[in-house]
């Protein structure tokens, strides 16, 4: 399985994330670059995280509107796998590739730290090798990723199962405190109706050795190379 | 005679009768007002060290591993496998004080940029930061600023703040310190200097445009400036680090695919260091045209073209035919790379404006021939010996002054700070801020590098010399606990007015001791940066020297952490305690006057220690190892708790015939506080013995609460959890207070 990392200028995970596929889960990997019309053939187009124009408008803004995303939003159409973590989260929400839009986190800070999330659907292509219920300990790192939407959506959102992980505690329990950006319904993950598109704010790609403290990162990976059945 | 400019416009351009004299002598004529403005910026104390180089002499700068020592952008180490490392500590104290955020976001631009010209992508960054106490909104505004200000630039750019230390005193909140390190990781064939090479070689202009933010002497008076010169705006650079992370991401890749020949960042004194430095260093001239440099404001003059500290700006040297190739690098990135001269014969910076020549003098001049200063200096008063431990009481309650002592900003945990940066990008911290040295892992390697910024100004204060040699002993030791031997010393060396025989008495002695220390371990000084002038209403900060230490780590698979490993294993002391309260947060927390000496620094003693516990952690006996610094032993043991992940608690006695509160809270140095399993106490024992160090068991790890005897008395007994809600709440406290609305 082919995956393709999207460089935009102020990308900054890209690297990570590019090794993260590459070296940790051993698939053939290349960047995509962002001024290009080019999926060079890649079976799931990641969205790595970073700035992507510095994000000094609001995140993601710009960065939707890069030649690339044209074909990043055909490809989603017709059922490819698409990832977006952090920045690229905010990216997807700014495509209308997901639904809802993010906010500063609730005590106005950058927050840089590991959390635990809880696997709320385990029949995505992005939670096929997890359980529901599965605790994951996963890094965060940003400023705007408490996300947001109407009541409206946010029931449509919640009765598709298109909630895919929660911020919880250590223990499984949504608490106000593990909350930590203040998303509605401690919303850490979030996929389209099709399930073939999903964006979340912890870094998947910063949890896949050991030696960086957790490889939990890979139960979204691994999931990816599942055949679907 | 010297006529053309009056003592009023000297006065403003920071250059004595003296030295104007020497610039008509060096160039043969009366510099006009943008030649003043050149000399002015390139003979400060911030671009030449003047008053610091005389004494800087006595630090060494030569060991095997040394690629490049001082007097480059920064400084370069051997790390083997045809890898170097480049790193280099640099303050931005004073735009702090103005503009906490922007002060310190281009703080950390500017250091960045000095490792990236060296053809490193850099990998760590770490800040030592220093604020007056936080029951001062002022300074809890300073340092919110410059904290988001630091989490602001180094996560847009994706370059990890892993680690850095932050203190409280008094003496800061006028002159709050920030201190920026960077690391960067090179192949050792392909580090790029600041030069031009040949005559006929294309200067190149690169990244952001040119305005009027940062100009040196911008408080001259308008009408000397051009008729359609703005009003003067406010000298405070802003960054943006979007525009810095495009901008290392071209200039890296023009230096991987080699085809520029050398390249300059625009740091202090902008385009006149770079067009001065980087022919001086080939032996050649060069000669721009200014109308050619990409502005961002209209009707600029030679002078505020040439001074100016816009951010994110490099000039490049290359040669004519790679020029086309590096402009469509350039523009991959949307940056402009624009060609504004060309390299010369003959040894002089020309300057053209509008068709005519503005600017003429020999670049050695402006760069080499700034005279040094042997200015008066009054040897240190330092303290009597034991004058404080006699005047303090001893405490009727151990346990409570421990509560207060790990709700001591200084002491108390750091998360508020650094969970704004990210700590984790890149994907090669192996070691979390918050427990002393951080570390990375070399990809693709078994090997590790250890960092970690210290100082204590509160012991300089006290003992320069001493304060000096104990930054020294203190990083080591803080590398020795996670497994890692040092290769290299950056220093930021921050002091006050040097004008004033005191304060240059402290700068002598602190360069000395930590000379002295440095020499003790064998490591070279690489690089680093001074910091003068750190007084405001004639009040002076401690002499602050701050180390930035780089250790290696042979196998990343053994570090070694502070945290207690789990109940039943054996704590063991290295090193002896002593009544040492001098420059103790003890006396600050109690309210003791500070006028003690600090802690005895024993070098050889030191060393003995750090190979006792580098020998241990290499047979693989050590579990956990800390070092008692700010707070002594019994803080030290607390943090062993907190960083162990189920809270494990501790018991100990000691009974040395000392007072208890040295014992408790003194900090007396060369001690480390490691864990072993029982069986393996013994060996390391052994280990101790033969190096002739002092090591005793002085417990088990066990149980909720801290318990310590000293004297057969239960002296300390505070529940682990409850003394970790302190530690971790003191410093959020202060700012919640202050926002009770969110």
């Amino acid at each position: 399985m082919k995956f393709g990392v999207v460089v935009f200028p102020g990308s900054n995970c890209d690297a990570d994330a590019y090794h993260a596929f590459k070296d940790a889960l051993g698939q053939p990997t290349t960047y995509l670059w962002h001024k290009d019309h080019d999926l060079q053939g890649v079976d799931c187009v990641v969205l790595p995280g970073g700035f992507s124009y510095g994000d000094y408008l609001r995140s993601g803004a710009i960065a939707r509107f890069s030649p690339l995303m044209q074909e990043v939003r055909e490809f989603a159409g017709k059922g490819g796998l698409v990832l977006g973590i952090c920045n690229g989260f905010q990216v997807l929400l700014e495509l209308n590739l997901l639904p809802g839009a993010m906010l500063r986190n609730k005590r106005l800070k950058f927050l840089c730290q590991y959390v635990t999330i809880r696997v709320e659907n385990d029949r995505t292509p992005f939670t096929r090798k997890g359980t529901k219920d599965q605790i994951l300990r996963i890094p965060i790192a940003h400023f705007d990723g408490n996300w947001y939407a109407p009541p409206d959506t946010l029931k449509e959102v919640e009765d598709n199962g298109q909630v895919i992980f929660r911020y919880c505690d250590p223990e499984g329990r949504l608490t106000p405190e593990s909350n930590v950006n203040g998303s509605l319904n401690s919303i850490a993950g979030l996929s389209n109706k099709n399930g073939n598109v999903m964006g979340m704010m912890p870094h998947p790609e910063r949890a896949v050795e050991s030696i960086l403290g957790s490889e939990d990162g890979l139960v979204v990976l691994r999931s990816l190379l599942e055949k679907i059945s | 005679m010297n006529t053309l400019h009056d003592d009023a416009v000297l006065a403003q351009h920071n250059l004595t009768r003296d030295e104007y004299a020497l610039i008509v002598k060096l160039i043969g004529r009366e510099p006009n007002l943008t030649e003043l403005g050149i000399f002015s910026a390139m003979w400060s104390e911030h671009c030449s060290y003047k008053s610091s180089k005389v004494f800087l002499k006595d630090l060494p700068t030569k060991a095997s591993n040394v690629v490049q020592g001082p007097g480059e952008n920064a400084g370069i180490i051997d790390i083997g496998d045809g890898q170097v490392i480049v790193f280099k500590i640099e303050s931005h104290n004073h735009p702090s004080f103005i503009e906490p955020f922007q002060g310190a976001a281009t703080g950390v631009g500017g250091i960045l940029r000095d490792i990236f010209t060296m053809g490193a992508r850099p990998v760590a960054l770490m800040d030592s930061l220093r604020f007056g106490p936080l029951d001062n909104p002022r300074n809890r505004s300073i340092m919110e600023g410059v904290v988001s200000g630091i989490s602001s630039y180094g996560n847009s750019i994706g370059v990890p703040t892993i680690g850095g230390e932050v203190y409280f005193d008094e003496c800061y909140s006028l002159n709050p310190l920030v201190n920026v390190f960077c690391l960067g990781l090179a192949e050792k064939d392909k580090i790029f200097y600041a030069k031009t090479e040949a005559p006929g070689n294309a200067i190149l202009y690169v990244g952001a445009k040119t305005g009027r933010d940062g100009i040196h002497g911008a408080s001259m008076a308008s009408q000397e400036f051009g008729e359609d010169t703005e009003a003067k705006r406010p000298n405070v650079q802003v960054g943006d680090p979007f525009k810095e992370k495009l901008l290392v991401e071209a200039c890296l890749e023009v230096m991987e695919r080699r085809i520029i020949i050398g390249i300059q960042d625009m740091g202090a004194a902008g385009l006149t260091c770079s067009t001065t430095e980087m022919p001086a260093k080939s032996g050649n001239g060069v000669e721009i045209d200014l109308d050619l440099v990409p502005q961002r404001e209209k009707g600029m003059t030679p002078y505020e073209i040439l001074l100016s500290e816009s951010q994110e700006r490099m000039l490049i040297a290359a040669r004519p035919d790679q020029v086309p190739a590096v402009k469509a690098a350039f523009a991959k990135w949307d940056l402009d790379a624009v060609e504004i001269g060309k390299v010369t014969d003959g040894g002089r910076l020309k300057c053209r404006f509008h068709g005519e020549i503005v600017v003429d003098v020999p670049v050695t001049a402006v760069v080499d021939l700034c005279p040094a200063y042997q200015r008066p200096w009054k040897e240190p008063v330092t303290p009597a010996r034991r004058a404080a431990a006699i005047a303090i009481p001893l405490p009727t309650n151990y346990t409570d002054i421990l509560r207060r002592l790990l709700s001591s900003p200084t002491i108390a945990n750091k998360e508020w700070v650094y969970r704004q940066y990210d700590h984790m990008v890149q994907t090669n911290t192996a070691l979390l801020p918050g427990g002393g040295a951080a570390v990375l892992r070399i990809r693709g390697s078994k090997k590790g590098l250890a960092m970690t910024l210290d100082g204590n100004g509160r012991y300089a204060g006290l003992d320069p010399r001493t304060g000096g040699k104990a930054a020294v002993a203190e990083a080591c030791r803080n590398l020795a606990c996670v497994g890692a031997r040092p290769i290299g010393v950056t220093n930021c060396l921050n002091f006050g007015n040097p004008e004033k025989p005191e304060v240059m008495g402290q700068f002598k002695a602190a360069v000395e001791g930590l000379s002295e220390g440095c020499r003790a371990f064998g490591i070279a000084v690489t690089g680093g940066n001074v910091s003068f002038y750190n007084e405001t209403e004639g009040l002076a900060i401690d002499p602050t020297p701050v180390l930035g230490i780089v250790g290696l780590v042979e196998d990343i698979d053994r570090i070694v952490t502070p945290g207690f490993k789990g109940a039943g294993d054996t704590v063991i002391l290295l090193g002896d305690n002593a009544e040492d309260f001098g420059g103790t947060e003890y006396l600050e927390v109690i309210g003791g006057t500070n006028d003690g000496p600090p802690p005895d620094i024993d070098l050889d003693r030191e060393i003995a220690v750090q190979e006792t516990l580098l020998q241990a952690i290499t047979e693989g006996l050590v579990r956990s190892a800390n070092d008692p610094s700010e707070g002594g032993l019994a803080v030290c043991a607390a943090e062993c708790a907190f960083h162990s992940p189920e809270k494990i608690g501790c018991d100990l006695a000691f009974d040395e015939d000392l007072r208890p509160d040295a014992v408790l809270f003194g900090e007396s140095q060369a001690r480390i506080l490691l864990t072993v399993r029982p069986e393996n106490a013994r060996r390391v024992l052994d280990i101790a013995e033969t190096r002739g160090v002092p090591a005793r068991a002085v417990g088990t790890t066990g149980g909720a609460a801290l318990r310590i005897r000293v004297g057969g008395k239960l002296l300390v007994d505070l529940p682990v959890a409850e003394a970790y809600r302190l530690w971790m709440d003191a410093i959020p406290n202060y700012f919640a207070a202050t926002k009770s609305s969110t």
